[in-house]
């Protein structure tokens, strides 16, 4: 069963053309990957499908929700963690969690012990008064994913979510979102330019590049479809380029932009 | 979900509370105003035969607090979005018309407060309320104005996309608002353009209001002010509403 339906996606800047025209499905309790190199429309993509982003056609349905037509209705479904910052500045760790935990509903009896779980879990629970904006890029990535992680949805969208994680992080985030996949059922959809994390991670994976699916299914299939013997490999035939690591500059440069008040990317 | 609307409006809160300079500045200003007009002009506006400015113009300065930290409170929508905490709301489950209440409710609230502590320090510093029954009513005014302009904030935040838009708001917008409403001068032997301004001008009758239930002197008079301010404060919340429910990252 499709939980997650995209038929005919696009979306244009201007005359930019951002996503351009792209179909899948995704099983539910699949792990899914859109692999792509930066700028490739995978950010613009879950934005849409999160329902913060109008498309400019195609639709979206999510566990039986349209996304476009009945969002209020589609985001009771999902969490998000976003690629960039999305952490209140002026409120401490744990005012961020339980913020957190009241929109999503969670019950008051249950929040405490798991703002405190999933504290404890990134290494921040001794800073959990601290106002955020005292944290490191590294501390403020940690508290993104725990916060993340306080609900429990049917799906989780993941955008670029390894980016500026620690690996101790990073381990323990797969086998919590493993478990809760396991027990709950629960659907992942991520993102990532890297390459090994689309391999160890997803069962099936959509290479995405210039806002187009040049090729989906599991990694086993797209090395036979392009004659390879490494997702690397493939991904290097299916879009002829290499994926450009995304350096601390770049992080650095986006910073800037934004200080700048140019369009977010 | 008024659990989800009261943990919006807490945060404008504490937002507001942990920011001191902003505390301190909007305390300092209109501290400033009263004391320098108040005491400055105080001789020429008696001369005029107009009694006393510091009575005239504590109701004008109260309003003036309220409209820069509510349209500043409706603002800060500009900064959720540059610092990326609106996805954050916008995302969760709950409809745009919550997060707008919930926001507009913490706004209006903050800027609220402010008029009650601008009140206090004017009678400190000398203002005297005709009466004490007075500023109970004169607490529904300053509610109302601040409402309308939080919600009147979130409406243009909505249109907004970055800071640069700001700096226009605060001179073709916030400025006038305040200067042209009749805060600082009587509006009686105005020229005939200046009063058709202050008439369109919704802190006109917020401050005519107020002046009128703490000193006795209206303007408008009071069935007026309601009135228009309850009138401006349902579109601007009705704006505000519709415009961020259309809001995109
Ligand atoms: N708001 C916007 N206005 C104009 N162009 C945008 C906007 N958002 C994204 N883009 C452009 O769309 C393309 C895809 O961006 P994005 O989805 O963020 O890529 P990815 O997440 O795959 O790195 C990029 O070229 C980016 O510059
Ligand atoms: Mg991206």
């Amino acid at each position: 069963m499709a939980i997650i339906e995209v038929k005919n996606l696009t979306k244009k800047f201007g005359d930019f053309l951002a996503v351009d025209n792209i179909s899948f499905q995704v099983r539910q309790g699949e792990f899914f990957a859109f692999l792509g190199p930066n700028g490739a429309g995978k950010s613009t993509t879950i934005k849409m499908m999160t329902t913060i982003l109008k498309p400019t056609s195609g639709s979206i349905v999510i566990s039986g929700h349209d996304a476009i037509g009945d969002s209020d209705r589609a985001r009771q479904s999902f969490g998000i963690v976003f690629q960039d910052q999305s952490l209140d500045d002026e409120l401490t760790a744990w005012e961020n969690m339980d913020f957190h935990g009241v929109l999503y509903d969670i019950p008051s009896v249950i929040r405490g012990g798991r703002v405190k779980q999933l504290l404890e879990f990134v290494e921040l629970w001794d800073r959990r008064d601290d106002l955020v904006k005292k944290f490191s890029g590294g501390m403020k990535r940690r508290l993104e994913i725990a916060r993340g992680l306080m609900h429990h949805p049917k799906v989780f969208f993941l955008d670029e979510p390894t980016l500026g994680l620690d690996a101790q992080t990073r381990q323990h985030m797969w086998s919590y979102l493993k478990n809760l996949n396991r027990t709950e059922g629960t659907t992942v959809f991520l993102t990532t330019h890297y390459i090994e994390e689309a391999e160890q991670i997803a069962q099936r994976v959509a290479v995405i590049d210039r806002g187009k699916i040049a090729a989906i299914g599991t990694v086993e299939e797209l090395r036979q479809e392009t004659g390879t013997d490494s997702l690397e490999k493939a991904f290097l035939k299916l879009t002829g380029s290499h994926i450009r690591e995304e350096s601390a500059g770049d992080f650095a440069a986006r910073r800037m932009r934004l200080f700048h008040g140019s369009k977010k990317n | 979900m008024f659990e989800k609307i009261y943990i919006l409006w807490l945060r404008q809160l504490k937002r507001y509370w942990r920011s001191k300079p902003r505390v301190i500045g909007s305390l300092g200003q209109p501290l400033l105003f009263l004391l320098a007009l108040g005491y400055g002009m105080g001789a020429v506006f008696q001369q005029a035969g107009k009694g006393d400015y510091l009575d005239f113009l504590a109701p004008g300065i109260i309003g003036m607090s309220i409209i820069f930290t509510a349209i500043f409170s409706g603002i800060e929508i500009i900064w959720d979005r540059q610092f990326g905490f609106l996805k954050e709301v916008l995302v969760a489950p709950m409809s745009r018309l919550e997060i707008m209440i919930g926001h507009t409710l913490g706004g209006a609230t903050v800027a609220f407060l402010q008029g009650v502590v601008v009140l206090l320090l004017s009678i400190a510093v000398g203002f005297g309320p005709i009466g004490w029954i007075e500023i109970f009513p004169a607490l529904g005014i300053m509610f109302l104005t601040a409402l309308l302009f939080a919600g009147f904030g979130v409406a243009v935040a909505s249109r907004l996309n970055d800071m640069q838009g700001f700096q226009l708001i605060m001179n073709f917008l916030i400025m006038p608002l305040f200067f042209l409403s009749g805060a600082l001068f009587p509006l009686e032997g105005a020229p005939k353009m200046l009063l058709a301004i202050a008439a369109i001008d919704p802190l006109s009758y917020g401050v005519d209001a107020l002046r009128g239930l703490l000193t006795g002197s209206y303007y408008y008079g009071l069935p007026l002010d309601i009135a228009a301010l309850a009138g401006a404060a349902s579109l601007a919340v009705a704006a505000g509403s519709y415009l961020f429910s259309k809001i995109q990252i």
